[in-house]
């Protein structure tokens, strides 16, 4: 499994996404940062480039839906049907649930347990990236 | 995250380990001050070595400042929160910035959108100062400037609408953060390379110290640094060895040190262990004036002392039962007034969902003035002084700073630590380390991992994001460029590029370019021209 972590915007707390990427790196997945300040074409271009199987989101400022939507719109555009995303970050439950409607396979709210970002990662994951 | 490791057998306690990986004994006696002199390690306040604080009366002379976090979506918005917090008994402003103010760039900018005014105010152009500032009388409040990449243009803003509304520069006091490295190490909001950005901090130290002299210019954040997952210790030792880092680049411009590192001021994060904090803080202002009296021979009482600026953490606030929160907040708020602090902060319980509401400021404002008012936290100077357990981890903790310091010397200093990605590494290691620790219950935090009780999301009350703001903004972003003078514009730019590429002291320039309405966006984009841009090491 090759997880791409990703920052978009100018958002620069990054705490949590390196913590994530540590973890699905202790993990055994084979982790990829982007780094910060990324625009979602940059996040799309670099994914398709290292042929990611899921991008992971990380938005900490509350402007993850309208980021998300932008995501979703360049993937359909680049005709990319085969990488997963998630999105981790500052998130409401009630966001949770439009992040889904949007696309987003999985959604880590601050507070979410390592075991059961794992457990995505390691179990579910897989099998939906076998079904697309 | 939580204050320390503990290994028990049943409800007893076999060892404790502090964050900073000591480990505190269950009895602290005469044996565990051997080494320790009263006059030389402990002294009066108002004196060297300053452990007691840096002034002789403290708290009997004027209470702490406390200064909560605001700003929000436009700046007429703005406005409305600093009276309201005036009113209430603040007695400073602390100007939150959105996110494309902070890195330079318009509210029109397509990588702005969805983030104008979000976070903080949106600032285009000094129009946008007029307005937030407006109303406040600025010779009697100061105020913090969230901002470091271009902190350069927010100061030269606050000096033109001090001007503006006639206030005496020999009298305003604005604290800009002006810390570059800290966001390089976390928090992210960085634009051009090291040199040019250590650059920019001398210019505006070397500036102030001339026009406004009661500037506090730069701010050394260790807050964020912890924020991001550093110990105690190394939010110290980092803090120290940024400041080191921005006063050798100053003394190189042949500036005398003791006119201008008495201005330099550190913002400091509280949460975890109790004890370990407050000394953490005694540590640190007695370790700053020996290093700067040691190191740089400096002769100005003033220059030895450590101003802080100690805030209640938001990394040790839950998501969970938030209302838990206010508790830790009044901790903090006890931990900060303990630790002899100059100003104070408190993140809102609601932060760990989003910035706060009115209600949760007040509650955090409310928290000072209780201890204050009614818990006699300003009675009497440092009344922990003389505990042996407090004195013997105040030395324990001096000592454990200074051999991190020295480590990050050994590999060429703050700069070359930074660039080559060894802070940011150590730190982002760190923070992993502490959330397996709370995964696997050997960190405790209430609520998270013990104590956990079944809530409801709703319970909160959210400050939403307005999207209206950006058509405001963006509405008056076009009002002043249409009512400028293009040519006085596109002059001062001009002249700011042929000062910035002559390596000259920018500020003067950037004073010119303001008062000519020219944008931060424009601004930047000159600066961003000659120095270029950050490049992030890899860390992973």
């Amino acid at each position: 499994m090759r997880v791409m972590v990703a920052k978009p915007g100018l958002d620069g707390h990054d705490r949590g996404a390196k913590v994530v990427a540590y973890l699905l790196k202790d993990a055994g997945m084979d982790v990829i940062y982007t780094g910060l300040h990324k625009s979602v074409d940059q996040i799309v271009e670099m994914a398709i480039q290292e042929d990611v199987d899921v991008i992971g989101l990380s938005v900490m400022t509350g402007g993850h839906l309208p980021i998300m939507e932008k995501l979703m719109q360049k993937l359909r555009e680049k005709k990319v049907d085969d990488i997963l995303v998630t999105v981790g970050g500052v998130i409401s439950r009630p966001d949770v649930l439009k992040l889904k409607e949007l696309g987003a396979s999985a959604v880590f709210p601050g507070g979410t347990k390592f075991s059961e970002i794992i457990t995505f990662f390691k179990e579910e994951a897989p099998k939906l990236c076998k079904a697309i | 995250m939580s204050g320390a490791m503990y290994k028990k057998e049943g409800d007893e306690i076999k060892e404790v380990i502090l964050e900073s990986g000591i480990k505190v004994k269950s009895l602290y006696t005469p044996e565990d001050l051997k080494n320790w002199d009263y006059e030389k390690d402990l002294g009066l306040p108002g004196e060297f070595p300053y452990t007691r604080g840096i002034h002789p009366e403290m708290y009997r002379s004027r209470s702490w400042t406390t200064r909560q976090y605001s700003g929000f979506g436009t700046p007429k918005e703005t406005n409305e929160r600093f009276k309201f917090l005036i009113a209430n008994g603040q007695t400073g402003l602390n100007v939150a910035y959105d996110l494309p103010t902070q890195m330079g760039l318009d509210s029109d900018d397509p990588m702005a959108v969805g983030e104008v005014g979000r976070v903080g105010m949106a600032v285009d152009t000094l129009r946008d100062y007029e307005v937030a500032f407006e109303g406040i009388d600025l010779e009697r409040i100061g105020s913090g400037l969230t901002i470091n990449a271009v902190a350069s243009i927010a100061l030269a803003m606050y000096q033109a609408v001090a001007e503006k509304y006639g206030f005496s520069l020999s009298k305003i006091s604005a604290t800009p953060q002006n810390d570059i490295l800290k966001e390089m190490v976390g928090r992210g909001m960085w634009i051009f390379p090291v040199g040019p950005s250590i650059k920019l901090i001398g210019d505006t130290i070397e500036y102030s110290s001339k026009v406004m002299p009661r500037t506090y210019p730069v701010s050394v954040c260790g807050y964020h640094i912890r924020e991001s997952g550093a110990n105690p210790v190394q939010e110290i030792s980092y803090a120290f060895e940024i400041a080191i880092a921005y006063i050798d680049h100053v003394l190189e411009r042949g500036l005398d040190i003791d006119n201008f590192v008495g201005r330099i001021s550190f913002n400091l994060d509280i949460y975890g262990n109790l004890f370990e904090q407050i000394c953490k803080f005694r540590a640190a202002r007695r370790l700053w004036a020996r290093t700067i009296k040691e190191r740089y021979s400096a002769k100005d009482k003033r220059s030895l002392q450590f101003r802080m600026l100690a805030g209640g953490g938001g990394a040790g606030l839950t998501k969970q039962q938030p209302e838990n929160n206010i508790v830790r907040g009044a901790y903090y708020a006890l931990i900060a007034t303990l630790s002899g602090t100059q100003t104070s902060a408190l993140c809102s319980f609601d932060e760990a969902y989003t910035i706060p509401t009115p209600k949760s400021a007040l509650i955090s404002l409310m928290t000072f003035h209780i201890l204050a008012e009614e818990m006699g936290l300003r009675d009497t100077i440092d009344p922990l002084a003389g505990s042996y357990y407090v004195e013997a981890l105040t030395s324990e903790m001096e000592e454990k700073i200074r051999e991190e310091m020295k480590r990050v010397e050994e590999i060429g200093g703050m700069a070359k630590a930074v660039a080559d990605g060894y802070v940011q590494r150590e730190v982002a290691r760190q923070a992993y380390e502490q959330e397996r620790a709370i995964e696997e219950g050997r960190l405790i935090k209430v609520g998270v991992n013990k104590f956990e009780v079944p809530e409801d999301e709703k319970d909160v009350e959210l400050h939403e994001y307005d999207s209206r703001v950006l058509d405001e903004q963006v509405k008056r972003l076009k009002e002043v460029k249409a009512e400028r003078s293009s040519s006085l514009v596109a002059k001062t730019l001009k002249d700011l590029e042929a000062a910035t590429r002559a390596g000259k002291n920018v500020m003067p320039y950037l004073v010119e370019a303001v008062k000519a309405y020219a944008t931060i966006g424009e601004m930047t984009a000159v600066l961003k021209d000659v120095y270029g841009e950050f490049k992030e090491p890899s860390i992973f």
